[in-house]
């Protein structure tokens, strides 16, 4: 029955990463990708980490995947995909991953004999004991607020609305403006 | 299902995210590549906290997913900065710094 | 503990059976009337103009951001939450420690403005 359940998470996180990079539209990828979300934590969930999935669904689908959709939203569609150089690159990965696989899968059948198979428990009130106990992980979770603090104030600085684009460099203002993509953008 | 069932799954969609970050050509699926080599190398790590024992591959990944998070914050506001001013999304196109 | 998400495994089941089964249901007894407008783009009733691609602000990208980081920190208030009075006055020190950090960041936000949409 678990077993089941592993094919079954398991192809969907599989199939989903294959849809993304295989899909003509980005949007399409971009759900795809939900899905490899989706198996991904339906597999932490047979690990028997279920803090672990809901965090992942909520900070992976709920967060990342409607940064992502935004992103698509907000930047320029591509309108010169061509076919033949799609196929090359892709070729050239398949033959990429064919031979990393081959490495994974060797080295990983040595430790297919390791097996711990105490039932799982609930992780939420462990998590919570060893992220704040002082000799625990308490130093790493302060060093990560003081991370997200930086990410806060980097991303709103760089995304703030200007004036106009101001392009420092008189060369590069010239090499821009003969390209056609100079944008003078108004401000409020 | 044994440990090797869930490396060898972290390991396909590790192959998978690289190819994806490689082989379009929009930074879209460069960021899209980078979410599925981290989701891979955290089904790694607790694959390996379930069948060794500790909570420390969860916490790990815990603090993976949140460091993801923040990164994919900043690396969309850079995308569509640097490309907006480009006006094109694929990744060849800021070249100004090329001899 | 496993066979505790049965229940969840259910009620996933029944709303997957829920939404195919509506549609399978309207696509195999209902009748068939088809018409020239049902098929174009949906443009509040008035003829269609232009493409779907506008220029958008940037206050999306904001919000979007703004959210996931504190949707961050809900995460982590979340493993604290749920056992708040066995981890005592120590879990509380270092929580709110956290969380002052992130209300810092929140103060710069409101004073840099990037919350509002009329500028």
């Amino acid at each position: 029955m678990e077993l089941l359940f592993f094919l079954l998470f398991a192809g969907l996180a599989i199939a989903g990463a294959v849809a993304t990079v295989w899909m003509r539209y980005v949007v399409h990828s971009a759900f795809a990708l939900m899905g490899t979300f989706l198996g991904v934590a339906g597999l932490y969930v047979l690990l028997g980490a279920d803090f672990l999935a809901i965090t992942q669904i909520l900070i992976y689908v709920g967060g990342i995947l409607v940064l992502i959709l935004f992103g698509i939203m907000l930047t320029p569609p591509d309108r010169t995909e061509r076919n033949a150089k799609r196929v090359i690159g892709f070729s050239a990965s398949l033959v990429a991953i064919a031979l990393f696989l081959a490495v994974q899968i060797g080295s990983v059948v040595r430790w297919a004999e390791k097996s711990n198979l105490e039932a799982p428990k609930a992780t939420a009130a462990p998590i919570g004991r060893e992220l704040l106990r002082p000799d625990g992980y308490l130093i790493p979770f302060e060093l990560v607020s003081v991370v997200l603090l930086v990410a806060l104030i980097g991303s709103v600085f760089i995304a703030r609305r200007r004036k106009a684009v101001r392009v420092d460099d008189s060369s590069t203002a010239a090499i821009l403006a003969e390209r056609g993509t100079l944008q003078q953008k108004a401000g409020a | 299902m044994g440990l090797a069932g869930y490396l060898i799954v972290a390991a396909i969609l590790f192959a998978l995210g690289i190819a994806c970050t490689v082989a379009r050509k929009n930074v879209i699926y460069v960021l899209m590549g980078i979410e599925l080599i981290l989701n891979a190398a955290n089904l790694n790590l607790v694959a390996f906290s379930r069948f060794v024992g500790g909570l420390d591959g969860q916490i790990f990944a815990i603090f993976s997913i949140i460091l993801a998070a923040a990164e994919a914050a900043v690396a969309l506001a850079i995308v569509l900065n640097v490309f907006g001013l480009f006006d094109s999304i694929r990744p060849d196109d800021p070249d100004l710094m090329k001899e | 503990m496993l066979s505790d998400y049965a229940p969840l495994l259910l009620l996933l089941a029944l709303a997957a059976a829920f939404v195919v089964g509506n549609l399978v249901i309207s696509e195999v007894l209902g009748r068939p009337k088809p018409g020239v407008g049902k098929k174009t783009v949906y443009e509040c009733g008035m003829p269609i103009r232009g493409t779907a691609r506008a220029r958008f602000s940037v206050h999306y990208y904001l919000l979007a951001l703004l959210f996931i980081l504190f949707d961050v920190e809900a995460a982590f208030l979340l493993p604290w939450a749920a056992h708040a009075e066995e981890l005592g006055k120590a879990g509380l020190v270092a929580m709110g420690g956290f969380a002052v950090v992130l209300v810092v960041g929140l103060l710069y936000v409101m004073r840099k403005k990037a919350l509002e949409w009329d500028r």
